[in-house]
């Protein structure tokens, strides 16, 4: 037997928010059988190459795994140019976020090789719509929130019609288990609003998991930039393929324990 | 951190892309993560004409530090340049200034 599972990536169109057509990165494993599914939101820069990576990783690892392109209504420039203008125009809607990662986990479970269980997990802005999407959309057995920045809205004028709620507000509708992944040194979100979600998590008898790693900052797990730590890294994957065989893939292990 | 904090500079001028040259009206201006560079964060410099929709865009991303050193070298050009050329920079792209 192969000692590296062989696996499929494409990019693929969905039934995004309203109905539109959109496009994802798709990557499952190619062996016959059910995988869980994970919906990969991407951070606030764009739908990256970083991004095509962590969606491999995780079809690697034996899940079926998706991104969609949370900008693709902008037009087909390159994602980066998208994601410029995107964060010129002060985001996308929630709305239409948690419309796309709907359409995701749909396009997941039509697929034959759907095991039926399904994961969020997100990055930057992407593990705050994962916080999001935990508390709003129905059928998430695990999400992940990596280093999701404005969780806690501290200033009621930095919400807006595109993020009128602030996340922490809607936790008493947490539905799945949550593990949080965070650099102690990141500015958005501080250590002490880290402390503060997991005092209202405590609160509401919660089930979570936080890690919180010194000498990390945001994003530290992206190989592409300045801080990427490897260490911390290592060990936060670790976590995070440890939580999500724990909640969804009780009959797919990981590559490691075949 | 990520954020959407943008400060957009109304522009004349022109900028050499993709396409060669274009017209620009408008600068976005942000210090944050970036797109290319490896860099924690960026001032980052987007070059666009919003008149025409802003699709395109000629975009600069610069340490914080390079960043402040070209605002000084842009002051010390326009200064040694209007002593130069003994008139004021500025005034409308393409205006014609007939003399009798």
């Amino acid at each position: 037997m192969s000692h590296y599972r062989g696996l499929q990536a494409e990019t693929v169109t969905f039934r995004a928010h309203n109905g539109d057509q959109g496009e994802a990165y798709y990557a499952r494993p190619t062996a016959a059988g059910k995988y869980p599914g994970i919906v990969v939101i991407h951070h606030l820069p764009g739908w990256d190459e970083w991004t095509t990576e962590v969606v491999r990783k995780f079809a690697h690892h034996g899940y079926a795994a998706i991104s969609p392109h949370l900008y693709f209504r902008e037009g087909s420039e390159s994602p980066d140019d998208l994601g410029a203008r995107v964060r010129a125009a002060g985001g996308v809607a929630d709305a239409q976020v948690m419309g796309d990662v709907a359409g995701a986990m749909a396009y997941l479970r039509s697929q034959p090789n759907a095991s039926g269980k399904i994961g969020v997990i997100g990055f930057c802005s992407g593990g705050r719509h994962t916080y999001l999407a935990a508390c709003t959309l129905p059928g998430i057995a695990a999400a992940v929130d990596c280093w999701g920045g404005n969780v806690i809205v501290d200033n009621p004028k930095d919400l807006n019609d595109k993020r009128p709620v602030a996340p922490i507000d809607l936790t008493e509708k947490l539905s799945c288990p949550l593990l949080g992944i965070f650099g102690n040194d990141d500015a958005n979100p501080t250590a002490d609003q880290v402390n503060r979600t997991e005092a209202v998590l405590k609160r509401l008898g919660k089930n979570y998991e936080f890690y919180r790693y010194n000498g990390a900052g945001h994003a530290f797990f992206n190989t592409w930039r300045d801080a990427y730590r490897p260490e911390q890294a290592l060990d936060g994957w670790k976590k995070v393929f440890a939580f999500f065989q724990r909640h969804l893939a009780a009959a797919a292990p990981s590559i490691a324990a075949e | 951190m990520c954020s959407y904090i943008v400060e957009k500079a109304a522009l004349v001028g022109s900028a050499k892309g993709r396409k060669g040259w274009v017209r620009i009206d408008t600068a976005n201006v942000y210090f944050d993560h970036p797109y290319y560079s490896t860099l924690d964060h960026v001032l980052a410099i987007d070059f666009t004409n919003e008149g025409e929709g802003g699709r395109d865009r000629v975009a600069i991303e610069l340490s914080a530090e390079s960043a402040r050193a070209l605002v000084a070298r842009i002051l010390a050009a326009l200064a040694s340049g209007e002593a130069a050329h003994g008139e004021p920079a500025g005034g409308a792209e393409n205006s014609m200034v007939v003399t009798a």
